[in-house]
């Protein structure tokens, strides 16, 4: 900032400046995302639909309707209900993956390192919708490779998509395998990070290779777990495309998430009004889970350790 | 809506045609064409293809963003969400200039191309669902021919399953399609006053939801989601069970999909009904054209052309799709096909589904319910309550607008 202001000009000046340099980007993101999501809030008001397409006159301001009708929507819970399932399930499964991963990754004894991490980063650059596809034959349930290994511990055959009790697992395996990659370079990063110093010293105080983990490498990597935990909490949150490919929202409405139960509202029965209020209700949940998930950081982070 | 913007999105007069076409229909329509393009060498026309799966979508979007097609093939469901916004152009004066007759058609098909009255669509391929069934296995259980009613249709299964087809009906429960045929062959309507509530609470309704709901508890019907059936066809062939109800797209694939020496092991039959022949649902795909189509008058002779016979049997050549136009069906090879047949016998029973623009929801809906009830064995009356509320909230916008139009 020193070298842009020249010594002479005022504060005032200076602030103009700043405001005409960033006056692009506020635009763009006015545009883009201020005014759209503006527009989308005061829809969730109304009952925007087919007719209202056709012809204005045919809208009728709602008022709370869409929020209280969504809120006394059995599905809408149950789509709530589905999402939590996920996220509670899926966030920590997927950042132990990582975090094993990367760890193992960093063993002195690993071999073929850059092959393997290429490999276990693979499935993250692929498209979701083509692996997806091809997860589907692997949980098929007559067919499929998955209940192939299961029979030969004499397992019977798992309908994995197509019984209620087991599509969100399935569902919850494929994402977490599909994504544990990019965490697990974020967390090789920081784990190369660690001073090798604090392993020796730690080592010399006789800690075993358990509680260097637990005491060492665990506080050390507390900023970016708890990074990781907030994107990837949001990003499960928007649970969408694994069942829109996979599942299509059954069995039995079983892997129906609030993301998904928005786009059948909104696009598939173009009830825009609703899929508005759906959309709003996701945003308050995840603000309210993201900040109680910072709570939990800086009180663990205050308390002694 | 926004005349302002609508104005940087019109062609010019002198644009080709633009047609909208689906699937398999959209691949064909180009060499289906060719000999209306030798006759008029003046006319523009272009064929742009949409995938089944994102048609609707495409459809609406192009409506709210002022860029629809000047023709499009819609699927006979769409037409009545189509209408309601205003968005196609009412055909019968057109239809009636270009001298084509309703009685050339099959009456339900017609009739799902009105909305209150109006016609909005012509008829292009016709779809009605009914059995498909393996002629050997019913041999081997004693049935000679299908039986036209239910009570007929009940022993005939009982009769499979001793002679060692567990599950000899195959209804898969994602479907709407088999309980909506079942559903129509009622005398009450879906839908009461008007299409303003659902009618699902009607005797009708109940005693078709009953008679599905047995065949699961009976055994009939093996209890399956999508992804236990890998390949319909196969399954088929191999006697995993002995009939199905589906369309006509599938004498083609079972003719293709089927080993050689199976290739007369199976036939169509219509519907079995509660008390003797039953009804289907009427559907299939229409030629429409929208409101805001720049040249009209050329738009209707493609579809004049389209509804010729020798056109229509050409196009029944080409895809397997069973034409619109009765005149057809005395032709050769259509007049010979056994199978096909069974179609146009169907089809004189068809009914269509009631034409609101929610009926695309209210059907997945239906079929929501027969699942949960078929699964948790909820009372049919109890489901059937729990579905008219549902319907009901539908339909509210409808009877609001209805209400203010008078």
């Amino acid at each position: 900032m020193s070298t842009f202001g020249r010594p002479g000009g005022t504060d005032m000046t200076r602030r103009l400046a700043a405001w005409i340099f960033v006056a692009p980007a506020l635009a763009v993101i006015g545009l883009f995302f201020v005014v759209p999501v503006a527009m989308g809030f005061a829809l969730s008001f109304t009952d925007f639909d087919l007719y209202a397409l056709a012809d204005l006159a045919n809208l009728r301001f709602a008022g709370l309707a869409n929020y209280v009708q969504v809120l006394t929507l059995p599905l809408f819970w149950k789509s709530l209900g589905n999402t939590l399932y996920f996220v509670l399930v899926g966030v920590p499964l997927s950042i132990s993956l990582s975090l094993g991963c990367a760890v193992l990754l960093q063993s002195p004894l690993a071999r073929f390192k850059p092959f393997v991490r290429t490999a276990l980063f693979a499935p993250v650059v692929t498209t979701l919708v083509a692996v997806a596809v091809i997860w589907r034959y692997l949980f098929h349930v007559r067919y499929g490779l998955l209940n192939e290994w299961l029979g030969a511990f004499g397992i019977a055959p798992i309908d994995w998509l197509g019984d209620p009790h087991w599509a969100m697992p399935s569902i919850i395996l494929f994402s977490a395998w599909k994504g544990f990659g990019a965490n697990m370079i974020i967390f090789i990063a920081a784990l190369q990070a660690i001073p090798a110093d604090l392993y020796e010293a730690a080592r010399i105080d006789g800690a075993s290779r358990w509680q260097q983990f637990r005491h060492v490498t665990v506080p050390m990597l507390g900023p970016t777990l708890f990074l990781v935990s907030v994107l990837t909490m949001a990003g499960y949150f928007q649970l969408f495309a694994e069942p829109y490919v996979m599942t299509q929202g059954g069995p039995l409405e079983s892997t129906v998430s609030v993301l998904y139960l928005m786009y059948e509202e909104g696009f598939r029965w173009w009830n825009l009004g609703r899929a508005s209020a759906v959309a709003f209700l996701l945003f308050v949940l995840m603000i309210v889970a993201t900040r109680g998930l910072l709570h939990f950081a800086r009180r663990t982070e205050e308390a002694p350790r | 809506m926004l005349p302002a913007l609508g104005g940087c999105a019109r062609r010019g007069a002198d644009a080709p045609l633009r047609f909208w076409a689906m699937g398999r229909e959209g691949e064909v329509l180009d060499e289906l064409l060719a000999p209306l393009r030798r006759e008029q060498p003046a006319l523009q026309l272009r064929v742009e293809k949409l995938p089944w799966s994102a048609a609707h979508e495409k459809l609406l979007t192009a409506f709210a963003g002022d860029a629809t097609p000047d023709i499009a093939q819609l699927g006979n469901t769409w037409i009545a969400e189509l209408a309601a916004l205003n968005a196609l152009e009412p055909l019968q004066p057109w239809v009636d200039a270009a001298g084509l007759r309703a009685q050339d058609h099959f009456d339900a098909i017609w009739r799902t191309n009105q909305v209150d009255g109006v016609l909005y669509g012509l008829p292009w391929y016709i779809d009605t669902r009914l059995l498909f069934y393996r002629t050997d296995l019913f041999a081997r259980a004693g049935v000679g021919r299908m039986p036209d009613d239910w009570a007929g249709f009940v022993r005939a299964l009982d009769a499979l399953q001793a002679s060692g087809v567990a599950h000899p009906l195959l209804l898969p429960l994602p479907e709407f399609e088999p309980l909506l045929a079942l559903a129509l062959q009622q005398d009450e309507p879906l839908l009461r006053d008007g299409n303003r509530f659902g009618n699902f609470r009607g005797a009708g309704f109940r005693r078709a939801l009953s008679f599905y709901l047995e065949r699961f508890a009976r055994g009939h019907a093996p209890y399956l989601t999508g992804n236990q059936i890998a390949n319909l066809w196969q399954e088929f062939g191999r006697g995993t069970f002995a009939a199905f109800i589906s369309g006509p797209w599938n004498i083609g694939e079972l003719d293709r999909r089927l080993p050689a020496a199976q290739r007369s092991a199976w036939s169509t039959a219509p519907l079995p009904g509660p008390n003797g022949p039953g009804a289907s649902s009427a559907g299939g795909a229409s030629l429409v054209i929208f409101r805001r189509a720049a040249r009209k008058a050329e738009a209707m002779r493609v579809l004049t052309f389209l509804s010729r016979p020798e056109v229509q049997l050409r196009f029944h050549a080409l895809t397997g799709d069973l034409p619109s136009n009765r005149a057809t069906w005395a032709m050769a090879p259509l007049a010979g096909d056994r199978r096909a047949s069974a179609f146009a016998q169907q089809l004189e029973r068809a009914k269509p589904p009631p034409a609101v623009p929610e009926w695309e929801r209210i059907a997945q809906e239906m079929q929501l319910f027969a699942t949960r009830a078929q699964r948790y064995r909820t009372p049919v009356d109890e489901v059937a309550a729990a579905l008219d509320a549902r319907v009901d909230g539908f339909l509210e916008k409808r009877r609001w607008m209805l209400a203010k139009a008078r």
